[in-house]
């Protein structure tokens, strides 16, 4: 739970050595964090605005836009389930209720073994697999309730674990040599390399967040149910609502270990 | 339009059917502004980056498919282009906009402190549809929340217009807040723990176009129409601010900043927005007080000045005028100073009087340099700063500065002992041993043979030197550090005047009205209208009656004289200098040992409590005037509100004493006064009562003046009328109407326009570069041929060279924080909040060697004295250097300063 460890800074540097402003390599540096720790510490954000002399606010700024980073802990697994238009001809919802019963969690939240944050998710552009989720952001589909509960399983048992990186893996091939902004010779260059070795992660936080639901997660939902105009079947989560009150997440601290 | 207008770079567009000259890459919403045809916005600000978030301004723009919608604010203006803004299209486009901008506006103006004066509701009214559709639960936040100890934020209120984060974005540079989130949960955040803790944060309320910012010490403190409201100039420091001053009832409520082209840009510091306060203090001295039997009792103002008479006529009977003197005058607006100046020179006959407290320059150098204005330090080829932390003492001059060097690619250079706000916007920063900046100077100037000087590697010399191969740099001058005597500075000023072709200097002195006090010839050896004492003593001498025969004393030697007893009659004219004088252990002895104190002031402090008569004075916004900033630039002040109790302006103290002390300094008002300086000060020849009433002067004018019209840039009214385009009926007369609600009316006051325009005999005046070398002419503004010679300065003598630095010890470094211990911001309750406390900072690497590299407590000891101090590792001190803050509570820098030495050495030790 921290600022990046003298590996990962390394790794920021290099990135940034790869741009004109040092600023652009901000997503890059934070997919690296969240690789490291599975979410985006408060640490890890003033650490990487240090890096790129930003201030803790403007990656914020940042982090909070994109859906694909995350301010709370999140389990070793995260199980996105598609509910956009194709997967919810398909039965996404149907597939979302199943694990939610399955998992013991409602969407948005983690189980209290660590093990699996579910979330709900637009369009993975997978439709053609209806319906479909991801884990650690890598795809399955069709997935029928029978399919998910053996998916779990495997899971649980660490079965899939060429298939499916530890959660923050945003690819598991590691750039080890780039291309410097300023460099001027070696143009293509690009040598690109596995990297197993240093396939590093933190051990997901233990005891990691007691269904702590983030709010942008919460404002999906809201905003699927909404659209389609049945959200009957599907509970929706509290705060998910548009009259509930969206409290303060401003000083939310990220607790998990 | 095009042929009323000479610019080549002209191109003209068609703005509902009219014609319009527009500058080649100006935005239409600009454009048709300044030619009478104001365009609905929201996030539009002229002085920043157009960022076209909110879609109000939209209009149609004929392009290849004909007319389209487009917005105003981010569309440049092209030759032939024709724009609609009045069409059934344009309607609707702004119906819809302020439709979906209120679909999660909570609408709850009746308890919004924008409420009346709110450009979301004018726009509404005047553009909106009336009714809105959505009939949905809106968006609901806790509210407000805080951004910081001065702002909170009502989320639920929010347009998204991304003003407030721009601003600190790219005007403040202190980016601290941001959207957070996406969507229609984006909400303006800070970092938790990281609160938006930036010296500017309260020109994000006054641009804000709604009630989501909002000022705390403000917050339900008054309504928009029950405010009156005058134009004047902040004072709390020199960098004069323009602001509307606004009050409900006898009490000041806010100040807004007011755009002037060559100044703040409307913006304004915290510190000066917020200072309204002390002016409400309860504490206020309302009544005259007079020592008896050893305690200050009130009296009434014909006992007071009695006694303040006869001790002063008593002092002078017994030890001659050259034990009299008169201490400080740079919070006074001009007109009271020049009184001040004649009844202490022309009355009291002693040249004992200096309104700087040994924390500025000499000033003989000050008035002597060339001078520039602060738009000519933005366009140099090249700024040299040799300057305290204007971050910390001069923040608008901060802002202006920084926007030069980050916007307009001024290339700045900056010598200092210690980093400062400004260092990571200079290219090159030229850290030198505390004491040694002469000879850095001669090294910039000459070139050095060894590897280093005063510290300073001789390869940064080198690029330093590069940088100031062009003619023409401007030097910001004051003082880097108060452990360094400003002779010292001086010496370097010269240097560079005498080295750099061109050169000229922007002094960057603090207190609000110091030059102006410098000007009024409230220094030693100098008379009003920069005049030196030799060269002007016939002059005044017809005017005043008498002048004193010889050079008196600085602030430094008459705090010197004081503690040997050889001043037995002492005047504090708003001067604290147990507080604000370097060495306080000087002015401490100096003013336990002052025969008779007579203080002036708005407030008991440490020095004034000593006194044996206090006189109340009025103070800021209680009083009108002129006030003189550091380019030299004259602007007036309003009166709003009526002193406490019996305070009275400091320029009828000084009449009311003449009378007591059986003279008699000639004026009745501040009219006459004014006369009096225009007509006998070569500086200020030709800057008549109308002339600073004048419209086309509303920023002030420098003196000398040159006689110039200034040019605006201004897009209001005038500009409009002035071109004959258009209608003037919808242009609002500030540059961005939004930020300034209400202040078009402001009533100009502080001087009426009851004069004549100024006489044609306007001075010839001006700068004029003179012969190369150090013997440079400032100017020789001359109203008739009998008005002395404005002063020329250049250093003669050397300064000290400080001694070497022996190993154990460290150099201090002190200055200035915004926050202090200042009598002004400790009674502005808002402000005294956020004065931190003194911390040591060292180089980690001198910590270490105490085995302190975390920091912690440490032991300063010096020849002085000896205290606990909290120190904290920071790479920005040099060194062998140590950083104390000064006036900032026990443990301050003032405790060991050695005001006659050229340095103060420390020993920092573990406890
Ligand atoms: S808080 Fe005000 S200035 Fe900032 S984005 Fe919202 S409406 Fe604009
Ligand atoms: S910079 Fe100076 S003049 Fe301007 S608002 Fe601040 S204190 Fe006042
Ligand atoms: S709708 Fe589910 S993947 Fe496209
Ligand atoms: S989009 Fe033009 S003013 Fe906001």
């Amino acid at each position: 739970m921290a600022r990046l460890t003298t590996d990962n800074v390394q790794r920021a540097r290099e990135l940034i050595a790869l741009y004109p402003v040092p600023r652009s390599a901000l997503i890059p540096i934070l997919h690296v964090a969240q690789e490291q720790d599975g979410w985006l510490t408060p640490d890890a954000i003033v650490h990487v605005a240090e890096l790129l002399d930003l201030t803790a606010a403007e990656v914020l700024g940042t982090v909070s836009f994109y859906d694909m980073f995350f301010t709370h802990p999140v389990g070793r697994h995260l199980v996105s389930v598609c509910t956009n238009i194709a997967c919810l001809l398909n039965g996404g919802y149907e597939l979302l209720d199943h694990a939610e019963q399955k998992l013991g969690v409602k969407a948005g939240a983690t189980t209290e073994d660590g093990e699996f944050t579910l979330e709900e998710v637009e369009c993975l552009a997978l439709c053609g697999a209806a319906p479909c989720l991801t884990v650690n952001w890598r795809f399955f589909g069709p997935v029928t309730p029978e399919s998910f509960d053996k998916l779990v399983g495997y899971l649980r048992d660490g079965e899939l674990a060429d298939q499916v990186p530890p959660h923050g893996t945003l690819c598991r091939v590691r750039r080890s040599v780039g291309l410097p902004a300023s460099s001027s010779s070696g143009a293509g260059r690009v040598a690109p390399r596995k990297d197993e070795a240093a396939a590093p992660r933190a051990a997901p936080p233990a005891g990691a967040d007691k269904g702590g639901r983030g709010e942008k997660e919460a404002a999906g939902a809201g905003a699927v149910t909404a659209a389609t105009g049945e959200g009957a079947q599907v509970e929706r989560p509290p705060g998910a609502d548009t009259a509930a009150t969206v409290d303060d997440s401003r000083h939310q601290k990220g607790g998990g270990a | 339009m095009a042929d009323t207008t000479s610019q080549t770079d002209t191109v003209t567009i068609t703005v509902d059917g009219e014609p319009m000259a527009a500058r080649p890459g100006e935005m239409v919403i600009a454009a048709a502004e300044r030619g009478g045809v104001y365009i609905p916005r929201f996030c539009y600000h002229p002085r920043m980056r157009p960022v076209g978030m909110c879609r109000m301004c939209l209009v149609e723009v004929k392009g290849p498919r004909g007319f389209a919608l487009q917005p105003a604010c981010f569309i440049p203006v092209a030759d032939g282009q024709e724009v609609v803004t009045r069409s059934a299209k344009v309607k609707k486009a702004q119906d819809g906009v302020l439709e979906f901008l209120l679909v999660n506006h909570p609408l709850d103006c009746p308890v919004c402190d924008k409420g009346g004066e709110c450009p979301l509701q004018d726009q509404t009214l005047a553009y909106g549809p009336g009714e809105t559709r959505f009939v949905e639960e809106k968006r609901h936040w806790a509210k407000p929340i805080s951004l910081s100890a001065l702002v909170y934020l009502d989320r639920e209120r929010c347009i998204q217009c991304d003003r407030c984060t721009r601003f600190a974005d790219e005007v403040a540079g202190d980016p601290l807040i941001e959207f957070k989130g996406r969507g229609d949960h984006i909400e303006i955040a800070t970092f938790p723990d990281q609160p938006f803790a930036s010296y500017f944060s309260g020109n994000t309320v006054q641009i804000c176009p709604v009630g989501a910012l909002l000022s705390r010490p403000y917050r339900f403190k008054a309504r928009p129409w029950d405010v009156e409201q005058v134009e004047s100039t902040c004072t709390m420091c020199a960098v004069g601010c323009r602001v509307a001053v606004q009050s409900s009832g006898s009490e000041l409520t806010r100040y807004i900043g007011l755009d002037s082209d060559p100044v703040n840009h409307g913006w304004l510091c915290d510190k000066g927005r917020y200072s309204y306060e002390y002016v409400n203090s309860e504490e206020r001295l309302s009544h005259p007080l007079v020592r008896k039997a050893g305690e200050l009792v009130e009296a009434s103002w014909g006992e007071a000045l009695e006694a303040a008479a006869r001790g002063l006529q008593g002092a002078r009977a017994v030890h001659g005028a050259a034990s009299l003197a008169v201490l400080g005058g740079a919070r006074l607006p001009n007109e009271d100073a020049y009184a001040w100046a004649k009844l202490a020179k022309g009355v009291l006959g002693t040249d004992n009087v200096d309104a700087q407290l040994g924390d500025g320059l000499p000033a003989e150098a000050v008035l002597g340099l060339p001078r520039a204005t602060i738009d000519d330090a933005c366009s140099a080829p090249a700024v040299v700063l040799l300057a305290p932390d204007l971050k910390e003492e001069l923040p608008v001059l901060y802002l202006r500065l920084r926007a030069a060097a980050v916007a307009g690619g001024v290339p700045f250079l900056e010598l200092t002992p210690r980093r400062t706000g400004m260092s990571k916007y200079c290219r090159t920063s030229l850290a030198y041993r505390p004491g040694e900046a002469p000879a850095l100077a001669r090294a910039l100037v000459d070139g050095i043979s060894g590897s280093e000087v005063a510290g300073v590697p001789a390869a940064s010399v080198a690029a330093a030197r590069e940088l100031l191969g062009a003619e023409g740099a401007v030097v910001v001058l004051g003082r880097p550090s108060l452990a360094e005597p400003g002779e010292s500075i001086a010496a370097a000023a010269a240097v560079l005047a005498g080295g750099l072709p061109g050169v000229r200097f922007l002094p960057a002195l603090r207190r609000g009205n110091v030059l102006g006090a410098l000007d009024m010839g409230l220094a030693p050896g100098l008379l009003p209208g920069r005049v030196a004492l030799a060269d002007g003593r016939a002059w005044f001498a017809g005017a005043w009656g008498a002048v004193p025969e010889a050079r008196g004393l600085d602030a430094a030697d008459i705090l010197g004289a004081a503690a040997q007893g050889r001043i037995q009659g002492l005047v504090l004219l708003g001067a604290d200098p147990v507080a604000d004088f370097p060495d306080h252990q000087l002015a401490r002895a100096a003013l336990s040992s002052a025969g008779f104190v007579v203080s002036v002031d708005t407030f008991l402090t440490e020095s004034s409590g000593q006194a044996d008569v206090v006189l109340p004075a009025a103070a800021f916004a209680e009083r009108a005037g002129t006030t003189t900033n550091l380019e030299g630039r004259i602007t007036r002040l309003g009166q709003k509100i009526v002193p406490p109790g019996v305070a009275r302006p400091d320029w009828m103290i000084a009449a009311e004493l003449a009378f007591h002390l059986g003279g008699d300094l000639g004026v009745e008002s501040l009219e006459d006064i004014w006369q009096e300086v225009e007509r006998l000060a070569p500086s200020h020849a030709g800057i008549t009562r109308s002339l600073l009433a004048d419209r086309d002067h509303r920023d002030g004018v420098v003196a000398p003046f040159d006689g110039r019209v200034p040019t605006t840039s201004r897009p209001p009214a005038e500009a409009a009328t002035a071109t004959g385009v258009g209608s003037t009926t919808a242009v609002p007369g500030a540059v961005d109407p939004m930020s300034t609600p209400g202040v078009d009316a402001v009533e100009t006051h502080g001087l009426p326009a009851t004069e004549v325009a100024p006489a044609e005999t306007a001075p010839s005046g001006g700068i004029d570069p003179g012969p190369e070398g150090e013997e440079r002419q400032v100017g020789a503004a001359v109203a008739t041929s009998a008005a002395p010679p404005m002063l020329a300065w250049s250093s003669e003598h050397g300064p000290q060279s400080p001694p070497p630095l022996d190993g154990y010890a460290l150099r201090l470094v002190s200055g200035r924080s915004l926050y202090d211990q200042g009598t002004l911001v400790q009674h502005a309750p808002s402000l005294a909040a956020l004065a931190a406390p003194p911390r040591l900072r060292a180089n980690p690497y001198d910590l270490e060697r105490l085995g302190m590299g975390q920091g912690g407590q440490v032991r300063v000891r010096s020849n002085r004295a000896t205290f606990l101090a909290d120190a904290v590792p920071d790479a920005g001190v040099p060194r062998g250097s140590v950083w104390l803050p000064f006036n900032a509570g026990e443990g301050s820098a003032g405790e060991v300063v050695d005001a006659a030495a050229p340095v103060t050495d420390l020993r920092v030790e573990t406890p």
